[in-house]
């Protein structure tokens, strides 16, 4: 055992999903062309001044109030002062004295242990634009530099924890969790990946057991959970190492490659910001009145933690579905809404964690935007109940029904899929089988009673999966005796 | 001279009415005006004489049509250049906006737009708005056309000097530390700074955010009243302006100051302040007293921490809001940078004068990591109580008076080599930008034939009161007819 122990805290930024930018009424569209989104507010001309966007403090307020903060009556912004050719101002409006929140908590499960993550912070702040380099993939060697301000000044909720996580496997899990709750609440889409949400780790080493902390590095640039607990556990070994070995931990922030797996240093002492921060006279204090806070408590609904629990319990379903279904985006009102027009929470459940999930993670789809209705799959439901297809045929009608919107019925009927019911059509099928299989036959009548269960699988080899393997069983039986 | 030239708005307005004069008419002779007397007053960094002139013909058009017309519609006004106008160069006169094209209208160029107006061009000033003489104008400096020796004060110098030569019968002008009412006072002029969030901010090229504020300069109060009945008002787009009624300010033009409270502010009337500019104040008094008003002295202690407390605010702000030149998306461009900081730097130390350096470095300064607390978070406590003696002095008072300038316009090139003293001739113009009240300077006499004028100040958001002082004491007296003889 290691005798010393980690201390992590995290800062998570979220890109809020408004449809307009924090300050001015740009669109915050990912993926537009170049200089699209922007106006005059947005790129910083002469002149303009900032207008908060109410949408985007509703946003952290939701959010704020699902981490259980404290939500500040009164709070400023302020303004982070560095230069930069991605932010056109040349200072980034943000939140430093009197934030929108703080003193919240959050509770994750790391290998069936509840732990409570205490929250520090919330604010709010303003992206910055993009760079592109020619010549070199950083600003020092390239031979220019283009600058897109589409994202400027799309608005970042910026989610600081205290120092509560003690391994990077807690720091995963924290992220997560955070990332399913703002999914949840339809603040942010969370996608590492893709940048929208943003984490950096702050850890550091101690003796185990010593009170005081040690001294802290800033890892940055991960861009998964699985990075970000690969990035702090490189870190921590490389803290460990330099103690053992003599050396000082100096404060810095460090850059995970994941290529080498190893954390680099990213910033020297010398290059350390004065963000000269000092409230922003464009802006009048941001008040946050009790009523504006118990409208949007009423608009939350269930957090994913009571979710689940409620699922589990009412519904009876196991745990995991549950974390599936709320890992995508509305599909537990897709299976809330199945429920109440066909019962079976489990049969529901195995579908859309099962075929569904599949199909619609392989076309990076949401169901909300997927051609399955509720009414759709309910209809198919009830045709497998009614014994019109077989369990395995659905599986591939709902394909179909993903693919095409159509209805299951429609599908069977183009198809011809539908089971054969025709008694005198399925014992046409059984004395094939019994002639073409003299030995099982014989099997069975020398009292081998489990050759039967090859026969029937041969009777559905050959009605294609159309017979329903019980009536199938039940009409063998009566041809052999 | 034409004595069309002399004319304020609302005269003008009548003979336009009358169709005694058209538009076309008078934007014609208004830039001759221009032509003859521009190569020595030296107001505008742009004329825009085809813009004037589709303008007043427009005008005319609709007065030919028996429309009826707005008060301002068809006067020629001057712009000062820190106001942002869609397509035509706005540079705050600095090297690093020389051509700087705005891809949208402030706010009041907008109201002037839909009001009628016709623009005269865009009026000098100190770079940024930053001076008190126009010296600091990367271009050129502005002289006064009571004295071409002399100053015409500043930021808004161009602004107060093309009322004054008539070379635009109104203009607009901006306010930080006084600079409309100072330059108003230096030009013989009637200089308007409304209450901070009277005015909307949204296009004028930031100074001092939390001190900046548009307002009119004008031949007379009536003028300066119907300026602010188009300016005036809350803006969306700028969050600072306040949600508040706008009156009819014409409404307030009386002339009836009987029992009105007039406090006299002692800290104003000592040391510092030239005789010839005490005795006129006085004389001024004395005429208030006589139409009625009740005068007192008033002390304000915490007026002698205005200025070195304005001079961190302000440059704090300024350093901040001036990032944004930074050669990447507009304004100057060293040729041929080597890289990234060579480019900020050589295109910033080519772009900007010495006194936007001073600020921006007493700024950066002040809002450094461990000094922060000492200057910038002082000052803005101080700034406080200016604004809490102003609280008491108007629970007892209906305005305040004092001088606008402690002097009378200065000589070019007296200042420019002692800043200290430069910034001394903002001293009364000051406290009342860091207490957001609004102020009115207007002529109140003469000394060696340059005009001096009087600083009336009211409770925030009641320009009315001002408006009321300044038109009463105006019908009462002659100043505001004397005109430089250029
Ligand atoms: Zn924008």
């Amino acid at each position: 055992m290691s005798k010393y122990e980690s201390v992590i805290g995290l800062e998570i930024h979220a890109q809020l999903l408004t449809e307009s930018k924090i300050f001015c009424s740009c669109s915050t569209t990912f993926g537009n062309e170049p200089n699209r989104n922007i106006c005059p507010v947005c790129t910083g001309q002469p002149g303009v001044l900032p207008v908060l966007n109410k949408k985007v403090v509703e946003f952290a307020i939701k959010t704020a109030l699902a981490l259980h903060c404290q939500i500040a009556p009164y709070s400023i912004f302020a303004r982070k002062q560095y230069f930069y050719p991605d932010l056109p101002k040349d200072f980034q409006i943000s939140q430093y004295e009197l934030p929108l929140a703080t003193n919240g908590y959050v509770e994750i499960n790391v290998n069936g242990n509840t732990r409570c993550i205490r929250i520090h912070r919330i604010h709010l702040e303003e992206d910055a634009g993009k760079l592109v380099h020619a010549g070199s993939d950083r600003i020092q060697g390239s031979t220019y530099s283009l600058v897109d301000f589409n994202r400027t000044g799309v608005p970042l909720m910026e989610i600081v924890s205290e120092p509560d996580m003690a391994t990077p496997e807690e720091a995963r899990a924290y992220v997560q969790e955070i990332a399913a709750l703002l999914k949840s609440l339809g603040v942010c889409d969370a996608k590492m990946e893709e940048g929208s949400l943003r984490c950096d780790g702050n850890v550091s080493i101690r003796p185990v057991g010593d009170k005081n902390l040690g001294t802290k590095t800033e890892v940055k640039n991960v861009n998964s959970t699985k990075a970000l607990k690969d990035a702090l556990d490189a870190e921590i070994v490389r803290q460990i190492k330099a103690v053992d070995a003599g050396e000082r931990i100096i404060q810095e922030t460090r850059h995970f490659n994941e290529n080498t797996g190893q954390t680099i240093s990213l910033r020297s002492k010398e290059e350390a910001h004065d963000y000269r921060y000092f409230p922003e006279p464009d802006l009048v204090p941001l008040e946050v009145s009790k009523e504006w806070i118990d409208e949007i408590k009423q608009g939350i609904g269930e957090l994913p933690a009571e979710k689940i629990k409620r699922y589990v319990e009412q519904f009876g379903i196991k745990t995991e579905d549950v974390e599936t279904i709320l890992e995508s985006p509305g599909m537990a009102e897709f299976f809330e809404g199945a429920i109440r027009l066909y019962g079976k929470p489990q049969i529901v459940a195995n579908w859309l964690t099962g075929e569904i999930s599949a199909y619609l993670n392989a076309k990076k789809l949401e169901i909300k935007n997927s051609k399955l209705k509720i009414s759709t799959l309910v209809g198919m439901l009830a045709l497998i109940d009614k014994g019109t297809i077989s369990g395995k045929i659905a599986k591939e009608v709902i394909v179909k029904m993903l693919d095409t919107g159509k209805s299951a019925e429609e599908i069977v009927k183009e198809s011809g899929a539908t089971q054969i019911s025709d008694e005198g059509e399925l014992i046409k099928a059984i004395q094939e089988v019994i002639k073409n299989n003299p030995k099982p036959v014989q099997d069975y009548k020398d009292g081998k009673k489990a050759s039967i269960t090859f026969l029937v699988g041969q009777v559905m080899k050959v009605t294609k999966g159309r017979a329903k393997p019980d009536l199938v069983n039940k009409l063998l039986e009566k041809e052999l005796s | 001279m034409n004595e069309l030239l002399i004319k304020p708005s609302h005269e003008l307005h009548e003979l336009l009415n009358k169709k005694e004069v058209s538009s076309s008419e008078l934007t014609k002779l208004f830039f001759e005006r221009v032509e003859s007397v521009e190569n020595k007053v030296k107001a505008f960094v742009t004329l825009t004489k085809e813009e004037a002139i589709k303008k007043a013909k427009a005008v005319d058009e609709k007065i030919s049509k028996g429309e009826k017309i707005g008060p301002l519609e068809g006067i020629p006004i001057g712009l000062k250049d820190n106001l942002c106008t869609r397509g035509i160069k706005t540079t705050c006169s600095s090297k690093i906006l020389a051509n700087y094209l705005p891809p949208y209208n402030a706010t009041v160029i907008e109201k002037i737009i839909a009001a009628g107006a016709v623009p005269v061009g865009k009026t000098n000033l100190d770079e940024f708005a930053m001076g008190s003489s126009t010296e600091n104008s990367g271009f050129f400096t502005t002289k006064n056309p009571w004295n071409l020796e002399t100053v015409p004060g500043g930021s808004s110098g161009g602004s107060a000097a093309c009322v004054a030569a008539s070379e635009a019968v109104l203009s607009l002008g901006s306010d930080t530390g006084g600079s409309i009412r100072q330059p108003a006072s230096f030009c013989g002029v009637v200089g308007l700074k409304p209450t901070y969030g009277r005015v909307s901010r949204f296009g004028l090229i930031a100074f001092a955010s939390s001190l900046d504020q548009i307002g009119p300069l004008t031949k007379d109060v009536t003028d300066a009243a119907i300026l602010m009945n188009i300016i005036a008002g809350y803006d969306p787009k700028d969050s600072t302006s306040a949600n508040v009624a706008v009156p009819d300010y014409t409404k307030a033009l009386t002339g009836d100051i009987k029992s009105l409270k007039i406090g006299v502010v002692s800290d104003l009337m000592g040391k510092g302040i030239d005789n010839a500019v005490k005795d006129a104040i006085k004389a001024a008094i004395k005429k208030l007293e006589e139409l009625g008003a009740v005068i007192e002295e008033v002390s304000m202690p915490s007026f002698e921490y205005a200025l070195p407390c304005y001079y961190i605010i302000a440059p704090a702000e300024a350093s901040s809001n001036l990032a944004r030149y930074d050669a990447v998306k507009f304004g100057h461009r060293t040729p041929d940078p080597q890289d990234l900081l060579s480019m900020y730097y050589n295109s910033r130390r080519e772009g900007f004068g010495p006194e936007v350096k001073r600020r921006i470095m007493i700024g950066t300064y002040v809002l450094s990591a461990g000094y922060y607390d000492a200057y910038y978070l002082k000052a803005m406590q101080v700034r406080t109580l200016i604004k809490q003696d102003f609280e008491k002095a108007f629970a007892k008072y209906d305005v305040l008076v004092s001088p606008t300038s402690p002097s009378v316009a200065f000589k070019a090139g007296e200042k420019t080599g002692d800043p200290l003293s430069m910034y001394l001739s903002d001293i009364a113009t000051i406290p009342v930008n860091m207490a957001g009240i609004p102020a009115i300077s207007l002529p109140c006499g003469f000394s060696n034939g340059l005009p001096i004028g009087l600083q009336i100040m009211g409770k925030v958001f009641d320009e009315e009161a001002i408006l009321k002082t300044a038109y009463a004491y105006e019908q009462a007296t002659e100043w505001n007819k004397q005109r430089p003889n250029l």
